[in-house]
């Protein structure tokens, strides 16, 4: 019996009667995928406009990219303030959803549904409130402002992603510990962060996107030698095409794929 | 403590150690509370205050009198009512495409046997971890006029002459129902995971041919799922900026674009808060509908 | 306050009593401990039984210090613990999923505690090897947690939980994620165990076999407060009330009726004279299947003996023994259990037989409370 006529499912579909749907789904999967790569060919283009397939190689465009003090110094921002908002986002939002996770009080699911609202507030408005505010406050163009607003966009993801984890995670274990002689502090980070530490540096690494990649926030409260890669970004969208965008796309699209598998690659590990 | 204490307490009539257990409780659930406060320090500073500070802007008339003037000028100007159209018939239309693309597509995943689906779910994550800015750029690239789209399609004798794909609502569509799609497929594919195998089985059982069986047992359950997605979906078009401002060209003003070109053309934060204030109520309304339609924090963040 | 028990208390030669005094802790309005007082000996097994939401685990965690109850009092010895934060307790625990730490080997498992309390590498690796050779499980230090089968998982979780040499000793239904076999012979190992130990220990479960198995004492919980503590057989054979007579082996509750002169009658049968002292509403006679006997011919009551007469429903054979249901009037049916020995053979009575029951009055159990419907 060959795979075309045995039987994809217990009611006798054969995987012949399904295959149009793996085709439609494949070819779903090509375009949700390959848009995103026909930005690495493009970058390698010699040529001023956007052609397909370039005619000519070449790396001058990331020689534009490093050449040029105005990328190199937005770069060095936003790697700054994403470093930053991940290192002060994870800890936060995961001391909050253990807080919360454990209490069991009466308000933790509303404060909950509190920390999480910058998920839900449209950012084009936080957007513009926090350039209001900071205008009050001196933080427009600082890097304080792009963390602590940063910071916000990602702690829903990290109480989300860690919350989830202390679900599938039995709280027994840090009960055994305690009664076995451990403080709570102790059997924190004993016994249950070692088993949640797959989220933990998950949710890192979101944080850290959620930041890189963030644009609407950055148009309005960075600014000057402050910055962010992905204003200038936008903006060069905006006027005409550059290729160096091509490079630049090029360098994020790697970032993001080589974050995306470690995170698989340390989720097949511990499990 | 003793036992004669013991008794001593018991009967002097009040609970022993109530108060003293009630103390050490009190001071147990706020040190818990403090682990969560700097995070909503944060919360409050970047969220609570400036949308509050917006919210009061709004109902501040050009006199700094308090005014519904920004409000009813909404209502009043033409342009008002365009951009809130085009900003409906932008999210619905981007939904739509969603649902008819995701659905096969979470169908598939599910039907995937579990050693195969983490190497395709990889197809539906990836664009969920690019930065929105590339995928709307490669897009951008992939739809102009000398583009391969256009390339290809005339190639293939699609059509003759180049097509205008971008900088209109066609370009803007394309690359919204891309971001989109990951919010739909997730909760759609976790509520179809949860549909009883066995249900398929007694459908069969009782004489449904398989497309029945779909269309009676399995589509069903999978609506719940499916609605979520697409409420998520629909409210974060809502507020999307970047794609309908540089996948439209200038042509597709939705409200986030309107509000910041009100800020840089009039400066005016009074008509850019209530606007804002307006996308707000509509964005927690649809939510609200969402939450009370389905347990929606169930498909996003389910178990599995 | 007693966070003073240092190093002294790795002595496991002593183990400590329990003493609880009304002890309550309240659920919005429902009382999940009401008022609980109970002395539970230095050194002995005693269970908490009860239905599932009786109270038993919240009066297990509120003695471990994992639940915090409104008031009362609980002490080990002459220490008042119930302000004291779980981990300077000192007790071992054994939870119901093991609650064992996938992140460490079976040794690292089980020297946890010791690591906790500053023990020296030395005599931490001697004592894992002695709490693991007590547990049977020599030479499997080194194992993985998810390399273990559900026996030997609950073994490391027992030797993790006395390793370091606590006085009490307390089980959250340890033993119910085992099959039945395993479950069977885990029961007279962990009965083997607290003698060897030595330690007070607190058992929660809700298997009444298991509880009548393995305890010196058992504690029958009932919507937060104790229905009856004594030892198996005064639980089994004198239950207290009609919810430890039903919760407690399989038995029949007949309404008895009380004359002046204080004696119980059940349908012009006299039962028994009214226990001293008490004065409730109304008395029943607890019937339990294996006190009963068929009778071989029709006879009536006597001074050793009362007799039902009947009609033979239904029998059931169910390997070691088997039983029949006898109606006694319309709304009333007793269940007999006998052997399935050769002896016993020709001895089950036919579906539709009239039969006479006999119940020894040695076996009357006449508890309070009118149990007629």
């Amino acid at each position: 019996m060959s795979w075309w006529t045995r039987p994809a499912s217990d009611t006798q579909v054969t995987h012949g009667d399904r295959f149009w749907l793996y085709v439609v789904a494949s070819v779903i999967m090509l375009l949700l995928v390959l848009p995103t790569f026909i930005v690495i060919p493009m970058s390698f283009s010699d040529s001023q406009y956007l052609e397909f397939p370039p005619s000519n190689w070449s790396t001058r465009w990331y020689e534009v990219y490093l050449g040029s003090t105005k990328w190199m110094r937005a770069t060095a921002t936003s790697v700054q303030v994403g470093i930053i908002t991940m290192l002060v986002a994870t800890p936060l939002g995961t001391m909050a959803a253990y807080a919360l996770f454990v209490s069991g009080h009466r308000a933790a699911k509303a404060l909950f549904m509190f920390l999480i609202t910058p998920m839900i507030v449209p950012v084009i408005l936080i957007a513009i409130g926090t350039f209001y505010a900071y205008g009050r406050m001196g933080l427009n163009n600082t890097i304080t402002g792009l963390v602590l607003a940063h910071t916000a966009m990602a702690i829903p993801l990290v109480m989300i992603v860690i919350t989830a984890a202390l679900r599938s995670y039995d709280l027994n274990q840090e009960r055994v510990a305690r009664s076995l002689g451990a403080t709570r502090l102790k059997a924190f980070f004993l016994i249950t962060l070692p088993q949640i530490k797959f989220s933990v540096v998950t949710t890192a690494l979101l944080s850290f996107l959620t930041s890189f990649d963030e644009v609407i926030i950055a148009i309005f409260v960075s600014g000057g030698v402050n910055a962010t890669l992905t204003k200038h970004m936008f903006a060069a969208l905006r006027d005409f095409i550059d290729p160096t965008i091509a490079a630049i796309s090029t360098i994020m699209v790697l970032v993001s794929t080589i974050l995306l598998l470690m995170t698989q690659f340390i989720g097949v590990k511990e499990k | 403590m003793t036992a004669a204490d013991v008794e001593k307490t018991a009967q002097s009539g009040k609970p022993l150690h109530g108060e003293a257990l009630r103390r050490q409780h009190t001071r147990e659930q706020w040190t818990l509370l403090s682990l969560a406060a700097p995070a909503m320090i944060v919360v409050v500073l970047i969220i609570l205050i400036p949308v509050g500070w917006l919210f009061y802007l709004s109902f501040v008339g050009s006199s700094g009198e308090f005014s519904m003037e920004h409000y009813r000028k909404m209502v009043e100007y033409k342009s008002y009512a365009r951009v809130f159209l085009t900003t409906f018939q932008v999210s619905v239309l981007t939904t739509l495409i969603c649902i008819f693309i995701g659905y096969p597509l979470s169908y598939f995943l599910a039907l995937l046997p579990a050693r195969l689906v983490g190497i395709f779910m990889l197809a539906v994550l990836l664009p969920f971890w690019t930065s929105l800015l590339v995928r709307t750029y490669a897009w951008l690239v992939l739809l102009q006029k000398k583009g391969l789209l256009n390339d290809f399609a005339m190639q293939i004798g699609l059509w003759d002459s180049p097509v205008k794909l971008v900088h209109n609502m066609t370009g803007t569509l394309i690359g919204m129902a891309h971001i989109m799609l990951p919010f739909l497929v997730l909760p759609l594919y976790n509520a179809m995971k949860k549909i009883d195998r066995d249900l398929m089985y007694a459908a069969a059982n009782l004489g449904a041919s398989p497309a029945g069986a779909f269309w009676k047992v399995y589509f069903p359950l999978s609506l719940p799922g499916m609605v979520a997605g697409s409420l998520i979906v629909f409210v974060l078009c809502l507020g999307f900026y970047v794609t309908p401002a540089v996948l439209g060209g200038g042509r597709v003003i939705m409200v986030a674009t309107q509000i910041t070109a009100i800020l840089e053309n009039q400066f005016d934060w009074g008509a850019a808060s209530a606007l804002g204030v307006v996308l707000l109520v509509a964005t927690v309304l649809f939510l609200y509908m969402a939450a009370r339609l389905f347990k929606f924090d169930a498909a996003l963040f389910g178990k599995g | 306050m007693a966070s003073d028990n240092d190093n002294g208390s790795l002595d496991n030669s002593t183990a400590l009593p329990i003493h609880i005094s009304s002890l309550t802790k309240k659920y919005g309005d429902l009382y999940a401990l009401d008022s609980v007082d109970l002395e539970i000996k230095s050194g002995e097994f005693l269970t908490l039984l009860g239905p599932s939401g009786s109270g038993k685990t919240t009066l297990l965690m509120a003695i471990a210090g994992f639940n915090r109850p409104d008031s009362g009092s609980i002490r080990f010895g002459d220490q008042e613990v119930i302000l004291t934060p779980p981990h300077q307790r000192n007790v071992g625990m054994v939870f119901q999923s093991y609650a064992l730490f996938p992140h460490m080997t079976v040794a690292g498992n089980v020297a946890f505690p010791l690591k906790l309390r500053g023990i020296g590498a030395q005599e931490c690796e001697q004592r894992v090897a002695e709490a693991l050779e007590t547990v049977q499980l020599s030479g499997l230090g080194e194992r993985g947690i998810d390399q273990l089968s559900g026996g030997q998982r609950q073994r490391v979780a027992l030797a993790r939980a006395f390793v370091f040499g606590p006085r009490i000793l307390l089980m959250d239904e340890p033993l119910s994620a085992l099959d039945k076999k395993l479950r069977e012979r885990m029961q007279i190992e962990l009965k083997i165990l607290h003698r060897k130990l030595g330690v007070t220990t607190v058992y929660v479960t809700h298997d009444q076999r298991e509880a009548l198995t393995m305890s010196d004492r058992i504690a029958v919980i009932n919507h937060g407060r104790l229905a009856q503590v004594d030892t198996p057989e005064v639980i089994y054979n004198h239950p207290a009330n009609a919810f430890v007579a039903d919760f407690i082996g399989e038995s029949t509750m007949l309404p008895l009726d009380q004359d002046q002169a204080g004696n119980l009658h059940y349908k012009g049968s006299t039962i028994a004279r009214k226990p001293p002292g008490d004065d409730a509403d109304g008395w029943s006679l607890v019937v339990r299947p294996e006190h009963l006997s068929i009778m071989a011919d029709p006879k009536t009551d006597n001074d050793k003996t009362i007799v039902f007469r009947g009609k033979v429903v239904e029998t059931v054979f169910q390997g070691e023994t088997a039983f029949s249901i006898i109606a006694i009037d319309d709304q009333t049916e007793l269940q007999i259990r006998f052997g399935t020995g050769s002896k016993a053979k020709s001895g089950y009575p036919q579906s539709g037989a009239d039969v006479s029951v006999g119940l020894g009055r040695d076996d009357v159990i006449v508890i309070p409370g009118d149990q007629r419907q």
